[in-house]
C-alpha cells in the first residue's frame, strides 16, 4: 500500500465523499409520468417530430409491461407517479457556448468531483461529457475532435443535428420493447452522450461522460449510443455520483454500442452512486441497459466495469456477436457493504462464425451485503467455432453476506467450446495476521488483498482510472474490518 | 530484548504454556525445541500477536514496552519478525509490492519517508541475491504456486529487507531440502548482528548444524524443562525428547 495508514484512515473517516448537494436554481417538473409530461419533455428539448413518437410507442409499450422480479435483489415497489422525470440548471435560452456561461456552481459541483470542466485544468487526452441530472452542460475538447472527424455530443444535440444516424441507430441495439426499464428510458430519457467515430478513425482522446444526480426526487434517465464504423477504435469512460439522501433515486440509463467491421471499442464504467447509508437507508436503484452489438466482421467491444456504488445494482453489459471472427469481453469487479445489493454479469450472444468472447467476474461482499453474479452465453446454430471463457470469482469478507452465481449457457452449435470455472474465497485470518506482522494495518490488509482479487480486471482500465478504482475500493470497504 | 516472565497463555479454557520464562538479550540467538504440541508454536504466535490466544498470567516485555499490549502490526513496525511455518499465499499481489509496502509502513512508523523507488529495487535486487532467488520471484504474487523452500526463502527475503531487530523463526526448517536449507541459513547468518536477536523454534536439531545457537532451550508440556548450549541440542537428538519428558513427569 502506498497510501500510508494515517491516508487510509482520513480517507475513510468522510465516507462518501461525494455525497454534497448543489444549490442550484433549476427548472423541474413537477412529479408525474402520463403522455402530456413526454410530449412536454420532448418540447423543452426542441426534438424533431420522429423522437415524440418514439418515445410516446416507447411509454405505451411500458404501460402493458411489469417491473421484472428475476433479479436476485430485494426492493419495494417503486411509485412512477412520484419521481420528477426532469430537472435541469436554469440556463440562457439556447443553452450555454462556452463554460463562461455554464452556472458557476454547476462548474464548482464538478470541480469538487475532480472532473474541472476547464480544458487548461482537465488531464490531456481526455474529452468530458458532463450530464448533470437530465441535461449535459459540457463537453470538453469538442473541437479538437471534430478536427478528427469524431461527434462526441450530448445526444440531445445528435437528435437536433445528426437525426439521420439517430433514426438509423437509436434503438437498434436495444429495443423499445427490450425490458421494463429499457421500455421506460426509450419514453422518458433526457441526455446522455452521442459517440460517433467515422470510418478508420482512431479517436485521438479516451473519451468520457461523467454522471451527476444532483436534485432530489428525481430519476436520471440517460442515453448514450455510441457508433464505431469501419476500422475505427474508441475508448470510453463513464463514472457517476449522487448526493447522500435517505430516499432512493432511481437510475435507468441506456448504452448502445454498435461496432462496424474491424472496429475496436473499449467502454470502461467506474460507478460509484450512492449506495445508502450504513443502515441500508437511501441510496440509488441501478437499473441500467447496456448493450454492444458487433455487427462487423472481426469487430471488438470490451466492458470493464468496477461497480461499488447504488443501493441496488442490476445490470448485465452484453456483446451479441454478430459478424463473423467478432470478439466480445467483459471484466467486472463488483464490491457490495453494507446493505448493498447487485446482480450483475454479462450476456455473450454469439451468432457469427469463429466468434469469441471472455467473462471475468470478480464479486466482494462485505458487511451484510448480497452479491450476484448472472451470465448467460449463447451459441446459435450459426456460430461455427465459437468459443467462450468465462471466470467468476467471488470474494467474501466477513460472515455476514452472500455471494451468488447464476451461469447460464445455452449451445446449439456443437463445434463451439464453452469453459466456465468459478471459485468463492474467503479473506482468511491467516492472510490478515502474515500481512500485519509485515506491518500493514488491518484496512490496509484488506485493501491490498481485494486489490490483488480483482488485478486481472483492473489492468484493462485505462491507466488513470485504474488507479482511481483502487482507491474507490479500500474507500468502499470502510468499517469491512473487525 | 525480550523479557518473558511466567507466560500462561490458553487457547480457549486450555491451558497450553504453562509459566514460562525466558530473557534475550540482544545478538543471542535461541532455540527452542520441544516435541509435537509441547507450546512451540503458540509461544511464536504469541510473541506476533496472532488472535485466538489468551494470556492468563505473566509478561512479556520488548524493549522495555510491554509487547502483549501492542497490535500485531505496531509489533512488526518496532522489530518484531515471525518467519511463518506455513507463509500464506496472497493472490494478485506481487512480492514486490507487500515488500514496498511493508517496509513503508515501518519507516513512516519510525517518521521516516517513503523509501524512493530506485533505491527499494535496488535494495531488494541486492537481498534477491544474497538469497540466491531468480528475481522473477518479486514480480509474482506472494507465496503464489512457490514451493516449500521458495516459501520459505521468500520468508528470510522479507526478513533481510524489513530488518527486524527480533527474528522468531517459526519450524523454518520444516518442508526443506539439504540444499534449500543451507541457503535459508546462510540468509539467517548473514543477518546476524550485535544488535539483532533470534528465537529459532524447531523440532529437529538438524537446523542448529547450520545457525549455531548461543542457547538451547527445551519445552515440554508448555514449560521450559530444561536450557543450556548448543551441546543441549545434539543430547536431544541423540537420545530424544522422552527422557526430558520422563525427568519431568517423576519431578
Amino acid at each position: 500500500m502506498s497510501a500510508s495508514t494515517q491516508e487510509i484512515n482520513n480517507l475513510i473517516n468522510q465516507e462518501y465523499k461525494q455525497g454534497f448537494v448543489t444549490e442550484l436554481e433549476t427548472t423541474t417538473f413537477l412529479p408525474g409520468l402520463d403522455e402530456d409530461v413526454i410530449s412536454k419533455l420532448s418540447k423543452i428539448k426542441n426534438e424533431p417530430e420522429f423522437m415524440l413518437e418514439y418515445r410516446l410507442k416507447a411509454f405505451r409499450h411500458w404501460q402493458t409491461m411489469k417491473s421484472p422480479e428475476w433479479a436476485f435483489v430485494n426492493f419495494d415497489p417503486i411509485d412512477y407517479q412520484s419521481i420528477s422525470y426532469y430537472s435541469a440548471p436554469k440556463r440562457k435560452e439556447d443553452g450555454p457556448k462556452s463554460l463562461d456561461e455554464i452556472d458557476p456552481q454547476v462548474l464548482e459541483a464538478y470541480k469538487k468531483l475532480g472532473i474541472p470542466l476547464d480544458e487548461q485544468e482537465r488531464l490531456a487526452g481526455v474529452a468530458v461529457d458532463a450530464v448533470f441530472d437530465s441535461v449535459s452542460v459540457a463537453t470538453t475538447f469538442k473541437g479538437k475532435l471534430k478536427d478528427a472527424g469524431v461527434i462526441f455530443c450530448p445526444i440531445s444535440e445528435a437528435l437536433r443535428d445528426h437525426p439521420e444516424l439517430i433514426k438509423e441507430y437509436l434503438g437498434s441495439v436495444v429495443p423499445i420493447t427490450d425490458n421494463y426499464f429499457a421500455a421506460l428510458n426509450a419514453a422518458v430519457f433526457t441526455d446522455g452522450s452521442f459517440v460517433y467515430i467515422p470510418k478508420g478513425v482512431r479517436c485521438p482522446m479516451e473519451l468520457s461522460t461523467y454522471f451527476r444526480i444532483n436534485a432530489a426526487n428525481t430519476g436520471q434517465f440517460e442515453r448514450t449510443l455510441i457508433i464505431a464504423d469501419e476500422g475505427s477504435h474508441v475508448s470510453y469512460l463513464e463514472g457517476c455520483t449522487a448526493p447522500m439522501r435517505d430516499e432512493n433515486q432511481l437510475h435507468a440509463a441506456v448504452v448502445e454500442l454498435v461496432a462496424m467491421k474491424d472496429a475496436v471499442i473499449k467502454y470502461s464504467t467506474v460507478q460509484n452512486w450512492y449506495p445508502g447509508d450504513k443502515n441500508g437507508l437511501g441510496g440509488i436503484y441501478n437499473f441500467v441497459t447496456k448493450r454492444a452489438d458487433c455487427r462487423g466482421e472481426n469487430s471488438k467491444v470490451s466492458w470493464t466495469q468496477v461497480e461499488t456504488g447504488s443501493a441496488i445494482t442490476w445490470k448485465y453489459p452484453s456483446c451479441v456477436l454478430t459478424g463473423d471472427n467478432s470478439v466480445g469481453e467483459f471484466y467486472s469487479v463488483a464490491l457490495t457493504n453494507n446493505y448493498q445489493q447487485a446482480d450483475t454479469g454479462t450476456k455473450m450472444i454469439h451468432i457469427g462464425k469463429n466468434t469469441r468472447s471472455t467473462i471475468v467476474s470478480k464479486g466482494i461482499s462485505a458487511g451484510k451485503a448480497q452479491n450476484t453474479y448472472r451470465g448467460l452465453v449463447k451459441v446459435l446454430k450459426s456460430a461455427e467455432n465459437a468459443r467462450n471463457y468465462t471466470q467468476c470469482d467471488s470474494l467474501l469478507v466477513g460472515d455476514q453476506c452472500g455471494a451468488h452465481t447464476f451461469p447460464y449457457i445455452e449451445v446449439k452449435q456443437p463445434s463451439a467450446q464453452v469453459e466456465h470455472e468459478a471459485t468463492t474465497s474467503k479473506i482468511s485470518e491467516d492472510q490478515l495476521f502474515f500481512c500485519q506482522q509485515r506491518g500493514l494495518s488491518a484496512e490496509d490488509a484488506v485493501s491490498m488483498i481485494v486489490n490483488g482479487f480483482c488485478k486481472e480486471v483492473f489492468k484493462e482500465l485505462p491507466m488513470e482510472f485504474a488507479v482511481e478504482a483502487q482507491a474507490l475500493l479500500g474507500l468502499s470497504l470502510e468499517g469491512s474490518v473487525g | 530484548m525480550l523479557s518473558i516472565k511466567n507466560l500462561h497463555v490458553s487457547v480457549g479454557d486450555k491451558p497450553i504454556l504453562k509459566g514460562i520464562n525466558l530473557e534475550i538479550k540482544p545478538g543471542e540467538i535461541h532455540a527452542i525445541m520441544g516435541p509435537n504440541g509441547s507450546g512451540k508454536s503458540t509461544l511464536s504466535h504469541i510473541l506476533s500477536g496472532k488472535s485466538g490466544y489468551t494470556v492468563t498470567d505473566g509478561s512479556a516485555s520488548y524493549q522495555g514496552k510491554d509487547l502483549l499490549d501492542m497490535a500485531p502490526e505496531i509489533r512488526a513496525r518496532e522489530g518484531v519478525f515471525l518467519a511463518f511455518q506455513y507463509p500464506v499465499e496472497i493472490p494478485g499481489v506481487s512480492n514486490v509490492y507487500l515488500l514496498k509496502a511493508a517496509l513503508n509502513s515501518i519507516r513512516k512508523h519510525h517518521g521516516q519517508s517513503e523509501v524512493d523507488a530506485m533505491d527499494f529495487l535496488t535494495l531488494v535486487k541486492g537481498k534477491v541475491r544474497l538469497l540466491d532467488m531468480d528475481e522473477k520471484f518479486l514480480y509474482r504474487a506472494v507465496n503464489e504456486g512457490f514451493s516449500g523452500g521458495e516459501k520459505k526463502r521468500n520468508e528470510i527475503l522479507q526478513m533481510a529487507i524489513l530488518e527486524p531487530k527480533l527474528c522468531i523463526l517459526d519450524e523454518t526448517d520444516s518442508g526443506l531440502d539439504i540444499d534449500a536449507l543451507k541457503i535459508v541459513s546462510e540468509g539467517v547468518n548473514s543477518l546476524r548482528s550485535p544488535d539483532r536477536s533470534f528465537v529459532m523454534v524447531t523440532h529437529y536439531q538438524r537446523l542448529l548444524d547450520y545457525i549455531k545457537p548461543d542457547f538451547v532451550h527445551v519445552l515440554a508440556h508448555g514449560q521450559i524443562v530444561k536450557s543450556g548450549g548448543p551441546e543441549l541440542a545434539l543430547e536431544l537428538e541423540e537420545k530424544g525428547y522422552s527422557w526430558l519428558e520422563d525427568a519431568e513427569a517423576s519431578a
